[in-house]
């Protein structure tokens, strides 16, 4: 039990790596640097790799979940922090620094350990001629620290700390490139775009609590199985919409998927780790792990799966006619993303994960590849400036091919069975036939053979379209990258087999694994109960295996007579055939330019500005005219009442009141005045003669 | 040789009495107003100490006495407020002191 007991320090490994670079990482030499990041990637590796083989024996085959808690990080369980719930009830707001290790996050710490530590390798290789080296691997270790926290947490309040840890890296890493103003743009927008999906799901996660009275997982769990809530309870419905509010910002749903295609700015491995294998799964582990949730709210359920599969159309769509590599991968992700939530969505939650499995391996992969070509290509990634590469970089070409066919879903490499499970299981699963779902997954399938088969041909087929100069300094990349290409390659191949259906004689050992998790205790009652993949529907899951197969081939083989032989000025099918098809798929169905219209407010319509700036300006204006012009019509009335008083003080008051009676009195007096004029002697004078009359009156009388 | 009454130092008396109050009227500078007073105050008391010696008694001398008192404080106290009055106007005209209306 020593590797349970410790399992608080998978995360921890690569937290001390990133703390590393933070403090020290500006003095030390590359070689240190590359030796402790990817030592403590490969130590959480390993440390993973034990604790699950651990787990597995502490489980037994039955999936009880191994929760340890180390701490209690928010509330205290005595009543210190206490609310309301719905029922009127006191509940304890309680989250813990705990850690939850049950098949599903089994899956997830070892793929994200695995690939991470693949790609840090990859790394060493791509970035050596980089500045910001470790700034590079502090983000990536951060990473990997944030993303190990999400996966391991007990509670929806952890995991929401993972949530907003892994957002974080992301931006660093989007932006890493700071001074390209086009990195730290797309930086931006990715934030802000999650930050919309980090409310969904903040609010979901406390209706929950408030609903239900705990973050914890089991808790939650174990309440939403009791039985005591009926299928379609209108609070979980809300919570389950607003959870997937949530995965849509980070595992790019429409209509947030914006973001991710622009992320591309960023360094090609993190492309390939965050941006394609890791963290844009977080959402599909989150709906996942909030499966008992789900399954009660068949609106949310229906939503997660419309969402996913016009997604996954819709992305594939635009990736037919884009012509920079990673953009293509970036659609590429996005499509696949929604096959996962189409999954999710029709109940199928094994199927999903599997797939988010699988597609972590050649997504990698793929991206990887293309950081491998744009290398040889001296940062090349236009793909009309590419060709013929084949020759030249083989080990690049090699496994990038095994990961197209693993894409494309050729069998028996790992694409095939993960995708094949979603399309049976959104044509006929537990939770009722979704015949439309499945054919939008299928055209999404032609779709993607057919963009991914392009991708090939134009990069390492045709002749060759890139400066003189470029060519000639075209170089296989190093054994550090090429050593993780190939051990994806054979993950891309032999992942698939460890889900191979009992239709195909399997045993699906997958999903088996996960059962537990996406077991019902209750039992939930389709809307009409169906036995999945019995006997009698072998023969349907095999024809719907065979179109799929042959939209592959046939999505492969449009390519490959369109592009096989492209030389300088290759023509566009879709353009020579539909120019607006092309122009509309060539920009994206102009979502980006809808959004500036609706949401940002960056583009008028009209003279009207709607979204954020418009409301920007919208506040500036009420600001200025209601709030400022009240105060200023309050202004003016009390002055013109002070003009009217300063009158009446100055006419009335003084004037009359004061002056008057005074000038009155000074009119009055005035003749008073003229007897005294200050001269002393005139004033004796006066008294002398005065006496002088006073004398002669007595004297006369 | 006619004895001197006290009609005479009466008559003495009054036209003293007149030259000083003609002063007072007549002269600007201050200083001679104040001598005029002086003039005057002594007219009054040349007409006490004679009505004294008429009537036999001393009361008249007496008051005599405090007149003079009293003129020379008075003196000391009209030159101090002339001499204030000379640092402020530098005049001693009357003339010019016409301060006391209003």
């Amino acid at each position: 039990m020593f590797f349970l007991d410790h399992i608080w320090l998978i995360p921890l490994f690569p937290a001390f790596g990133a703390a590393m670079m933070f403090f020290f990482g500006r003095r030390l030499q590359k070689a240190t640097v590359s030796a402790v990041c990817v030592g403590v990637v490969v130590l959480a590796f390993l440390f993973a790799c034990f604790t699950v083989v651990e787990y597995t024996h502490f489980a037994h085959g039955t999936g009880r979940p191994f929760e340890r808690i180390i701490y209690t990080w928010l509330g205290s369980g005595d009543g210190h922090l206490n609310f309301l719930k719905r029922d009127g009830t006191l509940a304890s707001f309680n989250a813990d620094a705990g850690f939850l290790l049950d098949p599903l996050s089994s899956i997830w710490l070892l793929f994200v350990t695995g690939v991470g530590m693949l790609i840090h390798i990859y790394s060493t290789g791509y970035m050596a001629h980089e500045g910001g080296y470790y700034r590079f691997f502090g983000y990536m270790n951060l990473f990997m620290f944030t993303m190990l926290t999400l996966i391991l947490a007990n509670n929806y309040m952890l995991l929401f700390v993972g949530w907003e840890g892994v957002g974080l890296c992301s931006y660093l890493l989007i932006g890493f490139y700071f001074h390209r103003k086009s990195a730290s743009d797309a930086a931006n927008k990715a934030f802000i775009v999650n930050r919309i999906g980090d409310a969904g799901f903040i609010l979901g996660a406390l209706t929950l609590a408030w609903y239900l009275g705990s973050f914890r997982f089991t808790d939650i769990n174990t309440l939403a199985r009791s039985g005591h809530f009926v299928i379609g309870d209108p609070v979980l419905t809300i919570a389950a919409l607003l959870l997937f509010v949530g995965a849509c910002g980070k595992s790019a749903q429409i209509p947030l998927y914006v973001w991710l295609p622009d992320a591309m700015e960023g360094p090609t491995p993190v492309s390939a780790l965050i941006h394609a294998a890791t963290m844009v799964t977080a959402g599909v582990y989150m709906v996942a792990r909030s499966n008992a949730i789900f399954v009660l709210a068949p609106t949310a359920m229906k939503t997660v799966a419309i969402i996913g599969a016009l997604t996954a159309v819709f992305a594939a769509s635009i990736a037919l006619v884009q012509n920079d590599i990673k953009r293509v991968l970036a659609y590429s992700t996005v499509s696949q993303l929604g096959y996962m939530f189409l999954a999710l969505g029709v109940g199928a939650f094994a199927a999903g994960v599997f797939h988010v499995f699988t597609h972590a391996f050649f997504k990698a992969l793929l991206f990887l590849g293309a950081g491998s070509v744009i290398h040889a290509l001296s940062g090349e990634q236009d793909m009309r400036n590419m060709g013929s590469l084949r020759g030249r970089i083989p080990t690049t070409y090699k496994t990038m091919f095994i990961a197209t066919l693993a894409i494309a879903g050729i069998p028996p490499l790992a694409g095939f069975f993960s995708k094949d499970e979603i399309l049976w299981q959104a044509y006929r699963s537990a939770y009722g036939s979704f015949p439309y779902l499945w054919l939008i997954g299928f055209g999404t399938a032609l779709m993607t053979a057919f963009y991914m088969a392009r991708l090939i041909f134009l990069t390492f087929y045709g002749q060759p379209r890139m400066s003189h100069e470029v060519e000639h300094h075209i170089h296989e990349s190093p054994k550090s990258m090429t050593g993780p290409l190939v051990v994806l390659a054979i993950g891309s191949v032999c992942a698939g087999w460890l889900g191979v259906p009992a239709s195909l004689g399997g045993t699906n050992a997958f999903g088996k694994f996960l059962e537990p998790v996406f077991a019902r205790e209750v039992a939930v009652a389709p809307a009409e109960p169906q036995e999945p993949a019995g006997e009698e529907h072998r023969g349907l899951e095999w024809t719907l295996m065979l179109l799929s197969v042959g939209a592959a081939v046939v999505g492969g083989g449009w390519a490959h007579h369109y592009y096989a032989k492209a030389g300088k000025d290759y023509p566009e099918p879709i353009a020579v055939q539909a120019p607006p098809l092309y122009t509309a798929l060539y920009n994206k169905w102009f979502v980006d330019e809808a959004y500036d219209y609706a949401f940002t407010g960056r583009r008028k319509i009209g003279d009207i500005r709607l979204g954020a700036m418009g409301a920007g300006e919208a506040s500036s204006w009420f600001d200025a005219k209601i709030i400022d012009g009240s105060v200023n019509d309050v202004g003016w009335v009390t002055r013109a009442v002070a003009t009217l008083s300063i009158w009446w003080d100055k006419w009335i008051i003084d004037g009359l009141g004061v002056n008057g009676p005074a000038i009155l009195a000074r009119m009055i007096s005035y003749p008073a005045r003229l007897f005294e004029w200050g001269l002393v002697q005139w004033y004796a004078l006066v008294m002398v003669a005065g006496l002088l009359g006073f004398g002669v009156y007595y004297v006369w009388k | 040789m006619v004895p001197i009454t006290a009609l005479h130092y009466l008559v003495v008396a009054a036209a003293l009495f007149v030259l000083g109050v003609i002063g007072v009227l007549t002269r600007r500078n201050v200083v001679i107003v104040l001598m005029s007073i002086e003039l005057i105050l002594n007219a009054v008391n040349l007409n006490l100490v004679a009505f004294s010696r008429m009537w036999g008694n001393l009361h008249g001398q007496v008051f005599a006495i405090f007149i003079i008192v009293d003129a020379a404080a008075e003196a000391a106290a009209g030159l101090g407020i002339l001499i204030a009055f000379f640092r402020n106007k530098e005049t001693v005209n009357v003339d010019e002191i016409d301060l006391l209306k209003w």
